[in-house]
């Protein structure tokens, strides 16, 4: 079954700005999907018109076949929602905030408590149940937002952005977090700015870029297409003489570092070996960037789109 | 009850206990206010100036004012409860919520207008209580008394509620009370009866819908109105209907929460 049916859909702001053009996509139920895209090109129009914060212009969306336009209710209760921007009352209590939100989905308050309960547990919030959710650091908002999304068991999670300014190891571990949530069934769409992120969490993947939708493929097929990677080298010896690596496509960064590009069909072994006779020692080694990183920016660069 | 109907009245009392709670949560803002601001009234008004205003139709000036001063305090807390709790919601974004949500439209408003009335019967019951320090109250049509309570809180509720829909800022939401309902309020007979006015500005008093409520409460408590109280009924009747009906408009066409 597909959780996500996008067809035709077009968004244009009463000001004149096209910020979607005839976007199709599907999400199989089960998967976890990124959404990427740089700033301003559609993805959050994207989410607010799923979410029904934005009004479509045309087009059709459907939430494992429930048409949100004939059939919003039940659409909508399909949908948990990780927002971008903290969206709470400040003044109101952790818990009361989660039952709240149970309650807005039907959930009655005497199953709302227990969900409400285990979610601030596993998500490390339970010392704060009480306290008014201005008080929270920001990193406990985001997981109060993750927790709040959840507490009505949706089969469709969308997640916003959802570990922006958030520290490594909290961002850490909510991908466990995430992915244990996707293992048990389900359905995550996400947008994110850390391309590594996307990388390690997703199946498959769709661009967005200037309202269109540019590539939507596999994670797997899409990496695969990198026809070229750099590796930072870091050398145990200093490189004094850089005429040792005659032949091979390098810039030296420092005496200690150089930067080799790769082409695809080259290996690895083949680097190391041509090193190893050349006396050069290599202590450790890198991606220059996130190889998902790297066909992003390429994808997004495009004068023309492909559909 | 079937499914969906349990999940919409499930949601709908979530809506007013989360109401409910917000204005326990702050009741010096919101309960104590009125309490001292009428016990003023009932002091100035009623007892320094009353005294010597003697009699009016019947009734000691403080008993005649009180069904007035009783019938401002529930409409304007009504209308504010609503008014500043959903623009906080826009403010604070978390309107979100309930957008995102399967709550239908006309549960959200029936939520944040229950909301609303039962600030304005529990700042009404307060204002009671003051007033039994000064004057005695007694009621003589219940059934007229609690109905036009209500029909009037839920009127000034739905006004704050498209007060609040349209509002872009907090002084948005004081500009309406400030300057309509404060003299509605007060031209609204709650301090006197029209009969003391002359002829035209009796009848420019009767295009005032406070004027109806006041009189019709006063018909339930004292038994006297300067109105006919059918006319009260139809007429705030009227108002909710269409009220409710351009609410439920700009909620379907997302005035002040969709782009």
């Amino acid at each position: 079954m597909k959780a996500l049916t996008i067809e035709h859909l077009n968004k244009t702001y009463r000001n004149g700005f096209e910020a979607l053009k005839d976007i199709n996509l599907t999400v199989e139920e089960g998967d976890f999907f990124a959404l990427l895209g740089p700033n301003g090109a559609g993805k959050s129009t994207t989410i607010s018109i799923l979410t029904s914060l934005v009004t479509k212009s045309s087009g059709s969306v459907k939430i494992f076949d429930a048409d949100l336009d004939s059939q919003t209710e039940l659409a909508k209760s399909y949908i948990g929602l990780v927002p971008q921007e903290f969206n709470f009352n400040g003044f109101e209590q952790v818990k009361h905030i989660l039952v709240t939100q149970a309650g807005y989905y039907g959930v009655p308050a005497k199953q709302a408590e227990p969900r409400a309960d285990a979610l601030l547990k596993q998500l490390g919030l339970w010392e704060k149940r009480h306290t008014a959710s201005r008080s929270l650091s920001g990193g406990m908002k985001r997981r109060l937002m993750i927790a709040r999304a959840l507490v009505h068991n949706p089969r469709l999670l969308i997640l916003d952005e959802p570990t922006a300014g958030v520290d490594i190891e909290l961002r850490r571990s909510m991908w466990v977090f995430l992915r244990e949530i996707n293992q048990s069934g389900t359905t995550i769409i996400l947008t994110t700015h850390y391309l590594e992120e996307a990388e390690n969490l997703c199946r498959n993947i769709a661009i967005i870029d200037k309202g269109r939708i540019v590539e939507n493929t596999d994670m797997k097929s899409l990496l695969n297409r990198l026809d070229k990677e750099t590796f930072v080298l870091d050398l145990l010896e200093p490189l004094n003489d850089s005429s040792l690596l005659n032949g091979i496509a390098f810039h030296q960064v420092d005496a200690h570092t150089i930067e080799v590009e790769l082409q695809r069909q080259e290996g690895l072994n083949d680097l190391f070996s041509e090193l190893t006779k050349r006396g050069i020692k290599v202590g450790s080694m890198k991606n220059k960037v996130n190889r998902l990183e790297e066909l992003f920016l390429t994808l997004v660069e495009r004068p023309e789109t492909v559909e | 009850m079937n499914h969906r109907r349990q999940l919409r009245w499930i949601a709908f009392s979530t809506i007013v206990t989360r109401e409910v709670r917000r204005f326990l949560r702050i009741w010096a803002q919101t309960l104590l206010p009125p309490a001292i601001t009428m016990t003023l009234y009932f002091i100035i008004f009623g007892n320094l100036i009353g005294s010597r205003i003697g009699e009016m139709d019947g009734f000691s000036y403080m008993e005649y004012i009180a069904p007035g001063i009783i019938m401002m305090a529930i409409i304007n807390n009504a209308y504010s409860n609503v008014a500043s709790s959903f623009f906080s919601a826009k403010f604070q974004n978390h309107i979100e919520e309930l957008m995102v949500s399967p709550v239908p439209n006309y549960i959200i408003l029936a939520g944040y207008v229950v909301g609303g009335v039962a600030r304005g019967l529990c700042v009404g019951l307060i204002v009671t209580l003051v007033s039994l320090i000064f004057t005695k109250i007694s009621i003589q049509h219940i059934g007229i008394t609690i109905s036009m309570v209500i029909l009037s809180a839920i009127m000034f509720a739905l006004g704050g509620f498209i007060n609040a829909l349209y509002a872009r800022s907090f002084d948005e939401i004081s500009i309406i009370p400030t300057f309509v309902l404060t003299p509605l309020t007060y031209l609204g007979g709650v301090f006197y009866s029209i009969s003391l006015l002359p002829e035209f500005w009796q009848n420019v008093s009767l295009l005032n819908p406070v004027l109806y409520m006041v009189n019709a409460f006063r018909y339930g408590l004292l038994g006297v109105s300067d109105i006919p109280v059918a006319a009260a009924f139809a007429i705030i009747l009227l108002f909710i209907t269409a009220l409710t009906a351009y609410a439920l408009y700009l909620l379907h066409k997302g005035t002040g929460l969709r782009n």
